[in-house]
């Protein structure tokens, strides 16, 4: 199969999902006798272009015209590419901006996509899928009929792809600026600029639950104890909706969908719609005063009590060691 | 001015049901099972009606439904809580999400429809991908993951929800909006308006009378109900929890 990988970036370096969707595409490639390439798509993109090409080949768009990524835009070059490349599989990291514009991409090349991918296998030469449907109460197996097929994967269900030795070719793409649509016209974004590292990119994340009764209480609790741990802070939807904490905060069916090492759940009951989000941690720690919240059914360890007395004292005893 | 906005409606199980599965794994076991119109869908209804309520010109409302005839009860919501029109699209065979963008396409430029707002996701199949779908079949401009709306003279601003912070985009219309959680909290029936609603007609279509064949284009194969319990362990105190972290998982 011919395999072609979106990347996503900031413009200075590629979003940890990508180099996941590069191994996921590698090993499809693997099985098939097939073939990777990666596409760079915005504008002053030089040093991205040249991280993808240490884990894959590249193609690279550069363009003043993509300086933001507007989905009209961006799924034209996306299909554009797909179709001039002869690509039978698009792949991408299943994140907010894959789930935009490369799902635009794949309503102009047919339908054939499935997203959230977190397993497959090559079966005489098909891809045979598995994804999370029902909040991730029930995984599907689906194969894709029609082609080109169009993936979105979980990152967090494949090991990010290493840099190689060598670097791979940067192919450079052209395209006819005067052909793009023109019909969003991207305005702003507003970044929280943070000290802590990503929720989907830690190694540890502590988030808290609607127990938490206000901006500085998280501060204090999910905060202090993510630093001490030197984690991520997350929250389950009861406070973003309460304003404690942004948007992209949330973990879930809805927000962000993590599996770091370390998993701590403070005052979050467990809800369907928040496991799916982190129920894949490698090791789930819960924090409840409830000894019956569902979160113990998916937790490896359980503190029964309040996080109010009990997380200070964990902060305490992790600073004196 | 005058406005048409079409809110297209997925009846999906209530998200406070356990799913089980059928025992030889062919779908979801829907035996008493209860559903709700797809809480994203609500919130775009919910949305449309408020930009009726806000506006100084005619602005209808039109929900729309494809499916079986078990769609007309969460299509009665929608006219309880103040749609206007109704519409179900009558369709038996399995749907993905291509094949409802390829329906809504044609309905939309049946009815003229000015703006299209939708759910961002259906929390059965948890796609997420019909109205990416439908702004391509329409070439239509986009703004997914909606969190707030304004109009403006060059036509609809959008905060959108990324993984990155809340982005704003401005979409000249006609333009496929979709909602995020945060957009609004839906308003619930009145028993007068759900009385009256049942009076109400809902519009029928075959599918096939829009000169459509469906085209499949994800199978599904098999599911399956995979156990996420772990044996938890119970932990006397901070301390006891600190040693096991470090020693026993390895993981600080
Ligand atoms: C379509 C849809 C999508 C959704 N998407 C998401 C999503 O992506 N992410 C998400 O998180 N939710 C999502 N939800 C919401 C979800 O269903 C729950 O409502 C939400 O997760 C509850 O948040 P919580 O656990 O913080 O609050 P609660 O359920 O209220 O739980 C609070 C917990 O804190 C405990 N507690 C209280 N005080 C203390 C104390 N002093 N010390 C210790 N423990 C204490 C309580 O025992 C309780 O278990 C979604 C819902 C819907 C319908
Ligand atoms: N059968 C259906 N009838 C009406 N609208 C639908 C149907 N299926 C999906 N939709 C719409 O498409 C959105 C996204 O669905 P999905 O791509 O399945 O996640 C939903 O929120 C609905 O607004």
């Amino acid at each position: 199969m011919r395999i072609l990988v979106v990347a996503e970036h900031d413009t200075e370096v590629l979003r940890s999902g990508t180099r996941s969707a590069v191994a996921f595409a590698n090993s499809v490639a693997a099985q098939t006798d097939g073939e990777v390439e990666c596409l760079v798509i915005g504008h002053r993109i030089a040093s991205v272009a040249k991280e993808a090409a240490s884990i894959s080949k590249v193609l690279c768009l550069d363009s003043e015209s993509l300086t933001a990524p507007v989905a009209d835009r961006y799924a034209r070059v996306i299909a554009d590419v797909t179709i001039q490349r002869k690509i039978d599989l698009v792949v991408a990291a299943s994140t907010s901006y894959a789930k935009d514009v490369v799902g635009r991409a794949a309503g102009l090349l047919g339908g054939s996509m499935a997203s959230d991918v977190v397993g497959h296998t090559v079966q005489d030469d098909k891809l045979v899928l598995r994804r999370p449907m029902f909040a991730g109460a029930v995984t599907a197996t689906v194969t894709l009929i029609g082609h080109p097929q169009i993936i979105t994967i979980r990152g967090s269900a494949y090991e990010p792809a290493v840099a190689s030795v060598d670097e791979s070719e940067i192919i450079t793409v052209d395209i006819d600026e005067s052909s793009l649509p023109n019909h969003i016209s991207f305005e702003k974004i507003e970044t929280r600029s943070s000290h802590r590292p990503d929720v989907t990119e830690s190694r540890i994340v502590v988030s808290g639950g609607r127990a938490i009764k206000n901006s500085d209480d998280f501060e204090r609790l999910v905060g202090g104890l993510a630093d001490q741990l030197g984690g991520a802070t997350g929250s389950s939807r009861a406070l973003v909706d309460a304003g404690i904490t942004p948007n992209d905060f949330q973990v879930g069916q809805t927000g962000k969908i993590v599996a770091p090492e370390l998993y701590i759940a403070m005052g979050i009951s467990g809800a369907v719609q928040h496991l799916a989000g982190m129920k894949n941690s490698k090791v789930i720690v819960a924090i409840n005063n409830d000894p019956d919240a569902p979160m113990f059914e998916v937790a490896d360890y359980g503190l029964v009590g309040d996080l109010y007395e009990l997380v200070p004292q964990l902060i305490e005893k992790l600073h004196a060691e | 001015m005058n406005m048409k906005i079409l809110v297209p409606t997925k009846r999906v199980p209530d998200t406070d049901q356990k799913i089980r599965i059928r025992p030889d794994g062919s779908g979801i076991d829907e035996e008493n099972l209860p559903y709700v119109v797809n809480p994203f869908d609500a919130i775009a209804v919910e949305e449309a009606l408020r930009i009726r309520e806000n506006s100084n010109d005619e602005v209808e409302v039109l929900a729309v439904g494809i499916g079986s005839d078990d769609y007309e009860r969460e299509l009665r919501t929608s006219l309880a809580i103040g749609a206007d029109r109704a519409m179900l699209i009558e369709c038996a065979a399995a749907l993905d999400s291509w094949n409802v963008a390829r329906i809504l396409s044609v309905i939309v430029q049946r009815e003229q429809a000015d703006l299209v707002l939708m759910g961002k996701q259906a929390v059965d199949d948890d796609s997420n991908q019909a109205g990416q779908f439908l702004a391509a079949l329409l070439d239509w401009p986009q703004a997914t993951f909606a969190s707030k709306l304004d109009f403006t003279e060059n036509g609809l601003r959008v905060a959108r929800e990324t993984d990155a912070g809340i982005e704003t985009v401005v979409v000249r219309l006609p333009a496929v909006v979709t909602t995020d959680l945060r957009l609004n909290e839906p308003r619930y029936a009145s028993l007068p308006n759900i009385l009256r609603a049942r009076k109400k007609t809902i519009e029928r279509l075959e599918f096939q009378q829009l000169g459509l064949e469906i085209e499949p284009r994800i199978q599904l194969l098999h599911m399956e109900v995979l156990s996420t319990g772990r044996n938890c362990i119970r932990v006397s105190g901070v301390d006891e929890l600190v040693v096991r972290l470090r020693d026993e998982a390895k993981v600080i």
